[in-house]
């Protein structure tokens, strides 16, 4: 249980996806201007993560692994998370309108992103059971949630200021990430030694 | 060869697959769609102005598809030919639409009020008013700092004189200024009428004197010359009423009548805009 509760604050806090290990910055430049948008792509991302690691593991401990065939691991992992994706956008559509109304224009820009792949790779490549797999997954996604409401207020902060010409637009929103990304350096090692 | 095909082929049938359920699950869960969606959809300018009252012009669209009761003449921008071509699709009853304009209600430009203090913070309406109601010595007045000229679509507004002025040949009434205005100074009004009351001050009348040579004192006159009963003043403030002004057989008795020149005569009518047959 100690392992679990690990796993999930190190990769909310210390393994950050976005702030620590990089991935998905895509969404968290593009998408992370106003607050409902960052929290809706937010949660189509903790649940793209959560299905496809669901989906994966299973291919990559029965499929890949007994065959040798460990090297089709990126290949089949963002063929079947595409195509899972699309598939949970239809059943959606039908059963759930206003859920796809409001997930609906976030779930086709992840299909393919690089913080999804890279939690379900990162699951099989710390040799994780299900069960760690996918509170991995849920932590993960718990992160990029939290990086990106701060992001977005720290945006908001900086739209309300005169920002110097050069800096405008762009420039500013880097360097905004670069600094919000350094505060949570802070937290290395913290996890680890909360339970010892 | 044979390590390829061990790649190839379980790539090749995992594909497969996910095609097929992907094919089924699209066909078994296929969502109806109004087919006279797309077509209602092109006839709307695309503006996404938000004058019809909903969410962009696709959920105006979308709202016409759905409900038979949604007015085809609520698109400002688009006027008499958008209204003409979505009853047609739609067959429903033709109605015209009631074209509208934006008016600011405040005449007090540089030569007419001054300001009180120096404002050098945020350039930004919103900004300057938290600070003492802005700069200008009238705090109901227009603070000249552009919020409504940053959001219109048409680039139809410009600041003169220290007050935002409205091209009334650009404006397509989609009212998005009128949101955008701090003191709510911008309103819409139709753009059949041309008298406007360039005013918001609820001040009394010897204050408003005081600061602003333009600014309605609440005296009265246009009250009682207005044939039609159309003008009331109140909180020290006239409003005209346009639905009695329309038929004024006397038109612009109240502008010529008022002391402080605050009720003005406006604009002709657009040349440019498509004309009604």
């Amino acid at each position: 249980m100690t392992k679990l509760v690990i796993i999930l604050l190190s990769a909310v806090f210390v393994n950050n996806y976005v702030l620590s290990r990089f991935l998905g910055i895509c969404p968290f430049l593009g998408v992370s201007k106003k607050l409902d948008s960052a929290t809706g792509m937010s949660i189509a991302v903790i649940f793209v993560m959560l299905m496809s690691t669901a989906v994966t593991y299973p291919i990559q401990k029965y499929l890949l692994e007994p065959n040798d065939l460990g090297y089709l691991q990126t290949i089949v992992f963002i063929l079947v998370i595409a195509a899972l994706v699309q598939l949970v956008e239809i059943v959606l559509k039908k059963y759930a309108p206003s859920l796809h109304k409001s997930l609906g224009v976030y779930l086709p820009l992840i299909t393919t992103n690089c913080a999804v792949l890279g939690v379900t790779i990162l699951n099989i490549d710390e040799g994780y059971t299900f069960i760690e797999a996918m509170v991995n997954a849920l932590g993960s996604g718990l992160g990029f949630f939290l990086a990106m409401v701060m992001f977005s207020g720290v945006r908001s902060a900086i739209e309300g200021n005169d920002v110097p010409e050069n800096f405008r637009g762009l420039p500013i929103t880097l360097i905004a990430a670069a600094i919000t990304s350094l505060s949570f350096l802070g937290f290395g090692g913290v996890v680890e030694n909360l339970f010892s | 060869m044979e390590e390829i095909l061990t790649a190839v082929i379980p790539v090749v049938i995992i594909s497969i697959i996910c095609g097929t359920v992907l094919v089924i699950a699209s066909k078994l869960m296929a969502v109806k769609e109004d087919e006279r969606f797309p077509k209602v959809r092109e006839c709307l300018p695309g503006a996404n102005c938000g004058a019809c009252g909903f969410a962009g012009c696709d959920g105006y669209a979308k709202a016409l598809c759905e409900n038979p009761d949604t007015p085809s003449n609520l698109c400002t921008p688009g006027a008499y030919a958008v209204s003409k071509k979505l009853s047609e699709i739609l067959g429903t009853k033709f109605t015209d639409v009631a074209e509208k304009v934006a008016v600011v209600h405040c005449g007090g430009d540089c030569s007419k009020t001054q300001d009180k203090a120096i404002y050098s913070g945020i350039q930004s309406c919103k900004a300057a008013k938290l600070t003492y109601g802005g700069k200008g010595s009238c705090t109901y007045g227009c603070l000249g700092l552009g919020d409504c000229m940053n959001v219109c679509p048409q680039n139809a507004i410009y600041i003169k004189d220290g007050i935002a002025k409205i091209n009334m040949y650009e404006c397509i009434g989609c009212g998005i200024c009128t949101r955008a205005c701090p003191n709510g100074l911008i309103s819409l009004i139709p753009k059949s009428e041309n008298v406007i009351v360039t005013c918001s001050s609820k001040d009394k009348g010897a204050s408003v004197r005081k600061i602003c040579s333009n600014g309605c004192i609440g005296c009265k006159k246009c009250e009682r010359v207005c044939p039609q009963g159309a003008i009331k003043v109140t909180d020290n403030l006239a409003s005209i009423n346009y639905e009695k002004c329309r038929s004024c057989p006397d038109f612009g008795i109240c502008a010529e009548s008022c002391t402080t020149s605050c009720i003005a005569r406006g604009f002709a009518p657009n040349p440019t805009r498509a004309a009604r047959p």
